[in-house]
């Protein structure tokens, strides 16, 4: 069954290629993916129903599986299908080129899926991939600005932090000598898989370059900011949203769990690089000068926290000690980050339309001719600065009360603690640029180009509405993914 | 059925061809051309049936015949033989589709007088790639080697109105006849050192009583030699000329078959000291051949602007990573071995680069140009087209859920397992420069407007389009399910 969840987006581009009408098929595979999605998370741990085999390879063993690890990918799961059903409600195509639109956003929608839903490490990799072809093409092919310049850069970026990756996945898979990951994760909890600590802290080396560089991780972020500035609005939602997570998926799945030695091992240059994630990246982020590129900026700087959740997860390993907080915090925000930024994102691109612009200076008082565009931009803007009561509030105190999880109080303070302190300071940076942002777009009084702005139309508050209900909900009533990861 | 019948058919299909050859109207060459492809087809056929003595069921008095002490039938020699046969096939394919461009430089150009000829030769070639596959004496290698070279210097010169291929024919002479010195010679010393020239006694001799210095001096010799037919550097500087000037087709034959045929012969020659007590300085050697020639490959590729000469650097470049399988040594015993390794990756070659081959070859015939600007603007002119391009280039540069990622990832596999971490390193890095190179003929199609006033759609005839779509399937369906591939080369 969970083959299927991969295969309707899959099988619909296809169709859409092939002359079926783009947007209605898109839309209707999004829908049927929707509610399969939202079944499949609601009930992952029925493993007769979900999972499934088919064998590639028999020597060296490579299958084509499907399942649900654990109640992470369940939720990655849901967030790939809220969001790609949201994805393809918004924005809308260049005169000509839907076949191409439409179904870029399918595949990149069933790309992130078939990762998180597979359970061979082979096609877990595979299906990312996938994904990224589709993602060069529309910023190539229908990017703002110097999009050639931009889809070029990240093509290398990403094929290289790719390949890192790869080679770091092959060597794990060598040294497990399987390439079924559940088969790995049994095994590290059986003790039977025991890998040389040297060749962990190699590995982990590997990962945390490879994965880091699809997450973005500083200072291997240059090509987000500039990327989802430059993408179309279905592409920049699933990738910021959705695709990206797969680097963070990858390191909670596979590099935590299978390689503590290794990963302890470079604890601290981690907390380093995270904390230029929130810190460094987060005062650029307050010096930019256009919406779309301040999004992008505050993608790129929230996955610092998302890394320091995984990082008290693995000092607690190391000290022999569980971390009650760090694996729920992390898949929290990995949820409430997605559809907040694919929410900006989103909204982003309609104010563009409707005012030509995205330079603060060009723009002002656009919540008197948008009213609800206004309040939506709010909720996800509030949202993703961590305002209580929204999902990445719950996502973000989490992880705050991880750094400290298991801390024996007489001790001195550990460089996760030093880190998650400091990291703190983060919450006030994304609410300056946040609020400011906020300020200059919607409130003071309106300027030319927004005039004549016009307010959303139904059609166009579905996606938003949509987004901002999985917001409030998890915000409200966390318990509703927590439940799937006990 | 014995085995020895299928190159005895290839070569008396070969003879044949070329008889009929003067009996066909100027005008109809082509006939030569297809009559080829169902011979070779049919012979394709009968390697199902075809069997060696320890096969044979009942005593016959063919099983007996000394010829089985020079000629071996395997699953491997199996596959090579299916691998050069289906690589024929496809390079006559697009050589009919060529012929225009042959008749030009051969003959008048009202009619194809000039190029029939060419479709026998590349029959008796492939009956020699197939004939390596099952040497397993040091003579008959070079027999069949020879046969194979000299075949070539034809079909590399054979546009005889074109100076650039004859500049390429004069090339390849002169530096394949030195390499053959290189062979012959090295062959000599291990004749001296071991007073055989049959694989399985030199087998014997290199892990006992053999001196080891003249063996090494011997291998090393061959090692050279073998590694100019297969474009190792620092003996790749013939590949981006030769490949450029030769007639499209050859160059298709020279950069699958060809180099098929030379991994087919260096495995040969080198698997008898593969567990010898030099073995490891043996592969070290390899390995180190291997980093110089991914290298070269990878970088030199990312200058080009001639989608001719890039396919030379890429094929130099895929040299690279099948001597890193070759260097990895691996028995199989747990896992794929080298053999098996090298055969899959050259099948996944031939389908991505033969694919490539077809893109230029069209694009000589309807543009005139071997220029990757020739492809500007191709998702206009011919969405579907532009769709396999991507796809194939894609499968060229390692995208997973292809199946020149399959093969990559085979091979990084292999040398991780034995323990290859600085030319693992070396291949990741270099496969990364195959990303730019690759897509820049992406950037082309997708990116850049058409140049040209008329935008030529660049339609193929219907067999170009049937084996083009065919390829492209295969890339795809291999690239996510590999075993019926790994099925041919147990």
């Amino acid at each position: 069954m969970s083959s299927f969840l991969f295969l309707i987006p899959f099988l619909a581009a296809i169709a859409i290629i092939f002359g079926s009408p783009a947007r209605l098929t898109a839309r209707g595979a999004a829908i049927a993916t929707f509610l399969l999605g939202l079944f499949a998370a609601a009930s992952y741990d029925n493993t007769a129903l979900w999972s499934y085999k088919i064998s590639a390879l028999a020597i060296p063993s490579l299958d084509i599986a499907f399942g649900f690890l654990n109640g992470t990918s369940a939720v990655m799961v849901a967030l790939a299908v809220i969001v790609m059903l949201a994805a393809v409600f918004t924005g809308k195509a260049p005169e000509g080129r839907d076949k191409l639109y439409f179904s870029s956003s399918l595949l990149i929608g069933a790309g992130a899926i078939g990762a998180f839903v597979s359970t061979d490490l082979f096609f877990f990799y595979a299906f990312h991939e996938l994904a990224l072809i589709p993602t060069f093409l529309m910023i190539g092919l229908l990017g703002r600005g110097s999009r050639k310049e931009i889809a070029w850069k990240i093509t290398i970026y990403l094929g290289v932090g790719s390949l890192i990756l790869l080679a770091g996945l092959v060597w794990l898979a060598s040294e497990a000598g399987t390439y079924n990951m559940i088969a790995m994760l049994e095994a590290q909890k059986a003790g039977t898989l025991q890998i040389d600590p040297t060749t962990q802290k190699s590995i982990a080396a590997l990962l945390i370059v490879g994965f880091g560089t699809l997450v973005s991780l500083f200072p291997f972020h240059s090509w987000a900011a500039p990327a989802y500035a430059s993408a179309p609005a279905p592409t920049a939602m699933l990738h910021a949203g959705v695709l990206k997570k797969f680097g963070l998926y990858g390191m909670m799945q596979l590099a935590v769990p299978l390689l503590p030695i290794g990963m302890n091992a470079w604890l601290t240059p981690l907390l380093v690089l995270l904390l230029g994630n929130i810190l460094w990246v987060g005062l650029v982020t307050i010096n930019q000068k256009r919406l779309d590129s301040m999004l992008g900026h505050s993608s790129v700087m929230h996955m610092g926290y998302i890394f320091l959740a995984l990082a008290a997860v693995v000092a607690s390993n190391a000290a022999g000690k569980t971390n009650d907080f760090g694996i729920p915090a992390a898949t929290i925000l990995m949820f409430a980050h997605g559809i907040s930024i694919a929410m900006l994102f989103g909204l982003a691109d309609r104010i563009e339309r409707s005012t030509g612009t995205l330079d603060f200076s060009d723009l002002g008082g656009l919540a008197k001719p948008a009213p609800v565009l206004a309040f939506l931009f709010g909720i996800a803007g509030m949202a993703s600065l961590g305002l209580p009561g929204l999902a990445n509030f719950s996502g973000e105190v989490m992880v705050f009360l991880a750094g400290f999880d298991g801390r024996d109080a007489t001790a001195p303070l550990g460089p996760v603690q030093i880190a998650t302190i400091l990291s703190l300071w983060g919450v006030v940076i994304s609410a300056v640029y946040v609020l400011r942002a906020y300020r200059q777009t919607f409130q003071g009084p309106t300027v030319n180009s927004t005039v004549s702005a016009t307010d959303l139309t139904l059609m166009e508050k579905i996606p938003a509405l949509l987004l901002a209900i999985a917001l409030l909900v998890v915000g409200i009533y966390p318990r509703i993914l927590l439940q799937l990861l006990s | 059925m014995p085995a020895y019948y299928l190159e005895a058919l290839t070569v008396t299909l070969g003879i044949v061809l070329l008889v009929a050859e003067a009996f066909v109207p100027g005008k109809q060459k082509s006939w030569v051309g297809l009559a080829a492809i169902v011979g070779l087809l049919g012979v394709l056929g009968l390697t199902i049936w075809a069997i060696g003595p320890d096969r044979a069921t009942e005593a016959k008095p063919w099983t007996k015949f000394a010829l089985w002490d020079l000629y071996k039938f395997d699953a491997t020699a199996r596959f090579y033989k299916i691998l050069a046969l289906v690589s024929a096939i496809f390079v006559l394919i697009l050589a009919i589709d060529y012929r225009s461009i042959l008749s030009r430089y051969t003959g008048e150009t009202n009619d194809e007088n000039g190029t029939a000829e060419y479709y026998s030769l590349i029959v008796i070639a492939t009956s020699a790639m197939m004939w390596m596959a099952s040497a397993k004496n040091l003579s008959m290698l070079f027999v069949s080697l020879e046969l194979l070279t000299v075949t070539f210097y034809i079909l590399v010169a054979f546009m005889k109105r074109n100076v650039g291929s004859l500049e390429a024919g004069v090339k390849y002479l002169i530096l394949g006849a030195l390499s053959t010195g290189f062979l012959v010679y090295g062959m000599a010393w291990i004749y001296g050192a071991t007073g055989s020239l049959s694989l399985d006694i030199i087998t014997i001799a290199a892990s006992t009583s053999a001196p080891a210095t003249p063996l090494l001096f011997g291998i090393a010799l061959m090692i050279i030699a073998l590694g100019f037919k297969v474009g190792a550097a620092p003996m790749h500087f013939w590949i981006p000329d030769v490949y450029q000037g030769a007639p499209t087709p050859t160059t298709a034959f020279l950069s699958i078959g060809s180099k098929g045929a030379g991994f087919m012969a260096l495995m040969s020659v080198m698997a008898p000291f593969a567990a010898s007590p030099f073995a490891a300085k043996l592969y070290g050697v390899v390995s180190i051949l291997a980093c110089i020639t991914l290298v070269v490959g990878n970088f030199g590729a990312i200058p080009q602007n001639n989608f001719k000469r890039l396919l030379a650097y890429s094929s130099i470049a895929n040299a690279g990573f099948l001597l890193l399988a070759v260097a990895a040594n691996r028995d199989g015993s747990t896992s794929l071995s080298s053999p098996q390794l090298v055969g899959f990756y050259l099948a996944s070659y031939l389908l991505m680069t033969m694919a490539a081959f077809f893109i230029l070859s069209i694009l000589r015939v309807q543009c005139g140009s071997d220029n990757i600007d020739a492809l500007d603007g191709l998702s206009k002119r011919n969405p579907i087209l532009a769709v396999a391009v991507t796809i194939i280039m894609a499968s060229l540069a390692g995208v997973p859920l292809t199946v020149g990622f399959v093969g990559k990832f085979f091979v990084f596999r292999a040398a991780m397992e034995a323990g290859m971490v600085v030319p693992v390193v070396i291949a990741a890095i270099t496969a990364a420069a195959g990303f730019y190179y690759y897509f820049k003929i992406l950037r082309a199609v997708w990116w850049n407007a058409p140049n040209h006033k008329e935008a030529i759609p660049l339609d193929g005839s219907s067999i170009f389009t049937f084996a083009l779509t065919f390829l492209t399937i295969a890339i795809l369906v291999f690239g996510m399910w590999p075993q019926p591939l790994m099925n041919l080369i147990k």
